[in-house]
């Protein structure tokens, strides 16, 4: 056994596949003794450090400080018997010849990627304590070349586990013509074996067509039990469409499949609305992405009180409770432009509108003096508009007198919009999805709970400094609701 | 017997533990919980046995430690600074007793004569911590949280079964499990079922603060103990750094289980010192303050300041036992290191007792397919 062992990065923490070497405590030439500490790295997972695995003197590093190295890679040597005397030709950097004696045992030193646990669905792989990383694939040794006649009969499918339905031929060609609207039955490409019973396919791969509007039926399933998988599916969107690709280019001609909607009652008025807005306030829009973090948190400690045990309690209580401490550092943002006095009417009481999806279109009701109210009545009455607009019964004086409203588009899963104001508003704000985002923290990435707030404003009445002010306040107040409050205090 | 409250020492968490040992090395000469009063009676030479237990399972545990640092483990769960609950619940078992142990129980397995390189094949992944649970008194470590809380229980309605408890030499059976164990379901259904049928166990839980990254908080809103009156059963808090009350609480509990009078909780309140394995960096989720105020109630340093004060250890003691913790490590890894990698085929070894025609077939088979491969030995 050769004196020097090389020591290989060894996989720190279940199916990692690399490291970065963050430190040496050793350099070349130490003495060292088994299980001292020699260097720092840093995983995926960890920064740890890693005791030596023998005594002896370092007579190698590889790998610098700083550089990232693959799991396996060897990242010193150590001479384990520096008693025997000098080695051949030895140095800090060992020669060609005394690197011949080196002893390179991967197979000891390190635990090959892959080893750990098997590939798992999504690209993870099955750990044994919580933990799902990369997955890796396992390399396979080739086969003898006698081996074909074995394998066939290799033990690889059982007998009952054989596929019941054979191998089914595949679908014919897409036809050149355009195909007939109701496909006729000698045209159909679904295979005898499935026309009796319901389709094979698992539930991900049902949801997968779905998304993609691909119908299982029509699909020739190549999985077990002639099962649709995800790749069939996968073809199928990728293909083109073979019978309905040309119905739809001759229906944009057919008036009987076009449905007339009578424009009336909410749409009605919607449209009355955004199109005065859109054309009489120049609207100007600005974005803002804010660290909600801590204002979940504050959520969080808020339904721990027992004063709002039984009250709800979302992100939206506290985008409102910003909007309106910012609207008192900013009363001219509550205001509406009069053309007929050409006056600017700056109000003191904000009526908050919340713009409600309802099935009977949009509606936006607002909260009557919200200003005035405390944290626990202003989720009250948010809860109570939206519950009444969601029953359709909100009374129209509750959509009367709004002053500057909220449209939560966040609750769709999209990132902000560009919203219209309701008409006699001069500011409107959108507060976008909630979603873990990496982010620069204390001035690191870290995943922080992240939202963007888009604010558009009323062109007349407010400049770009004062509508960059407002939002910058609400903003301010989400990134750090308690500490805001009271320095706004 | 009613939860109450019990007389504690300074560093007590609020509602009190049992404590017979203060972090400065104090006897704490008795000490109550529901009006129950627990003590110890040991001799020089068992107080200074225990001693060598903790040093030598923290030793161990290092040498694990080191060993997967150096690629030469997959994993491992250290044990560091629950030394005193594991090795105080652990010498409280008489040998008839049988424990389900977590993954991180190895001093509980040390204590009950095992040859610490048992759990070894599987950290190091060359078997699947297999082992015969009957002939070692230690069930097979188990990783699926709280699940071995159930399997205890329904094992010790088996020895109410077979009629091996109702005397001072009956059976008891002791679960082992987390903080974070008790959220799951199964842990409690095992209460249920062990309170309602009386089942001769005792439940011990090492509250080491955390599951993972998630702290007590997450998990409960009173003492863990208390929960036991929910169950109708008592329970009892210990300092989970003094091994002196972790023994006395203990044994008990596991004898008032052998006199089928049933379970207990005890709730073991004590402080995982380092990451939760080897995959995990603490210093992600926990301020280091909260781990220097936990090094002051280390459990080794209170044992040894008690043996110095009462001339039981002197530093040629405490030197010897270091050595001797050191030799077994050392003997430990090599040992490790030559443990031989499996082969493919022993896959079909453990599957029945007697084995199966079937198997036998298919054993043979997967031999022919492993041997047409390119520099295959068979
Ligand atoms: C049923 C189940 N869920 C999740 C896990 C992943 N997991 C491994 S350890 C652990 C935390 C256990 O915490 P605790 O019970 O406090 O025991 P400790 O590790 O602190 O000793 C979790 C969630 C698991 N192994 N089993
Ligand atoms: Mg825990």
């Amino acid at each position: 056994m050769s004196r020097i062992k090389e020591f290989n990065l060894p996989d720190l923490g279940e199916g990692l596949t690399e490291g970065e070497i963050l430190a040496w405590l050793v350099k070349v030439g130490d003495t060292i003794e088994l299980n001292q500490p020699i260097v720092e790295v840093e995983t995926a997972k960890a920064a740890v450090e890693i005791p030596a695995k023998w005594g002896g003197v370092v007579s190698r590093i590889y790998v610098e400080a700083g550089t990232t190295v693959e799991v396996g890679a060897p990242i010193v040597a150590i001479d384990t018997d520096p008693s025997a005397g000098p080695l051949p030709g030895d140095g800090p950097v060992p020669s060609a010849e005394s690197l011949a004696a080196v002893e390179i045992a991967p197979a000891e030193g390190a635990v090959e990627p892959g080893l750990i646990g098997g590939p798992a669905p999504g690209g993870r792989t099955a750990v044994l304590v919580g933990y799902g990383p990369k997955s890796t694939t396992a390399k396979r040794r080739p086969r003898t070349s006698s081996a074909s006649a074995t394998a066939a009969s290799a033990p690889t499918a059982p007998p009952g586990a054989a596929p019941v339905v054979p191998p089914v031929a595949p679908p014919p060609p897409a036809p050149v013509v355009p195909a007939p609207v109701v496909p006729a039955p000698a045209a159909s490409p679904v295979p005898a074996a499935r026309t009796s019973g319901p389709v094979l396919a698992k539930p991900p791969v049902r949801k997968l067509a779905r998304d993609l509007g691909v119908d299982l039926a029509t699909i020739t399933g190549s999985g077990p039990l002639g099962s649709v998988t995800r790749d069939d599916v996968q073809q199928a969107a990728a293909a083109p469409a073979s019978v309905a690709a040309p119905v739809v280019t001759t229906a944009s001609f057919d008036t009987s499949r076009e449905q007339r909607i009578p424009v009336k009652g909410v749409r009605k008025l919607t449209a009355e609305n955004m199109v005065a807005s859109a054309f009489t306030a120049p609207h100007v829009t600005e974005f803002l992405t804010v660290d909600v973090t801590r204002t979940m948190k504050t959520i969080e400690k808020l339904k721990e009180r027992r004063d709002f045990r039984d009250v709800r309690i979302s992100p939206l209580l506290l985008v409102a409770k910003a909007v309106l401490l910012a609207v008192e550092r900013h009363p001219m943002v509550n205001s509406s432009w009069s053309a007929a006095t050409n006056e600017i009417v700056v109000k003191d009481y904000v009526n908050l509108g919340i713009a409600a999806a309802t099935e009977r279109g949009l509606i936006v009701p607002n909260v009557k003096d919200a200003g005035r109210l405390s944290l626990r009545e202003l989720a009250e009455a948010l809860n109570t508009l939206v519950q009444v607009a969601k029953s359709g019964k909100t009374p129209p004086s509750d959509m009367a007198g709004g002053t500057l409203s909220i449209t939560n588009v966040g609750v769709f899963g999209v990132d902000t919009g560009t919203p219209i104001l309701p008409p006699g508003e001069s500011a409107i704000l959108a507060f976008g999805a909630i979603r873990p985002m990496p982010w620069v923290h204390k001035y690191k990435i870290k995943i922080r709970q992240v939202t963007t707030l888009g604010l558009s404003f009323d062109h007349r009445i407010i400049d770009g400094e004062l509508g960059s002010k407002f939002l910058r306040d609400i903003g301010d107040f989400l990134t750090d609701p308690e500490g805001t409050l009271l320095a706004w205090a | 017997m009613a939860n109450g409250e019990s007389t504690a020492g300074a560093d007590a968490p609020a509602g009190g533990f049992v404590q017979l040992l203060t972090p400065d090395g104090e006897r704490v000469d008795s000490a109550t919980a529901d009006g129950v009063t627990y003590s110890v009676d040991f001799t020089d030479d068992e107080y200074r046995e225990l001693y060598r237990d903790l040093v030598t399972v923290r030793r161990l545990d290092a040498e694990a430690t080191a060993l997967q640092r150096q690629g030469e483990l997959g994993i491992w769960a250290s044990l560091l600074g629950q030394e005193a609950a594991q090795v105080g619940s652990g010498r409280a078992m008489r040998p008839q007793d049988m424990a389900f142990p977590t993954y991180r129980e190895h001093g509980v397995l040390y204590t009950r004569g095992i040859d610490p390189i048992m759990p070894f094949g599987l950290f190091r992944g060359v078997d699947q911590g297999g082992w015969d649970a009957n002939e070692h008194r230690f069930n097979g470590y188990t990783i699926v949280i709280g699940s071995q809380t159930l399997h205890a229980t329904g094992y010790a309605m088996g020895v109410t079964m077979d009629g091996k408890t109702g005397t001072p030499d009956g059976e008891a059976v002791i679960a082992y499990f987390g903080d974070g164990a008790t959220s799951q379901g199964e842990v409690n259904e095992a209460f249920v079922w062990a309170g309602v049928f009386h089942a001769p166990m005792v439940f011990f839980c090492q509250n080491n603060q955390y599951a993972i990254s998630e702290p007590l908080e997450r998990q409960t809103r009173i003492p863990l103990y208390r929960r036991a009156a929910g169950y109708g059963f008592p329970g009892v808090r210990i300092d989970g750094n003094d091994v002196l009350a972790s023994f006395a609480v203990t044994r008990a509990a596991l004898d008032n289980a052998r006199n089928g009078q049933g379970p207990t909780l005890i709730e073991a309140y004590t402080y995982r010192m380092g990451a939760h394995t080897s995959s995990d960096d603490p210093t992600r989720y926990r301020i280091a303050s909260e781990v220097e105020s936990w090094k002051a109630k280390d459990p080794i340093s209170r044992l040894r300041a008690f043996l110095t004060k009462q001339q039981l250890g002197d530093d040629s003691f405490f030197d010897e036992v270091d050595e001797s913790a050191k030799t077994l490590a050392l003997s430990l890894r090599e040992r490790v290191l030559s443990m031989p990698d499996p082969q493919p085929i022993s896959m079909f070894d453990n599957v029945y007792p007697h084995g199966s025609a079937e198997l036998d077939l298919q054993r043979s088979q997967f031999a022919d397919y492993h041997a047409s491969f390119e520099g295959s030995d068979h």
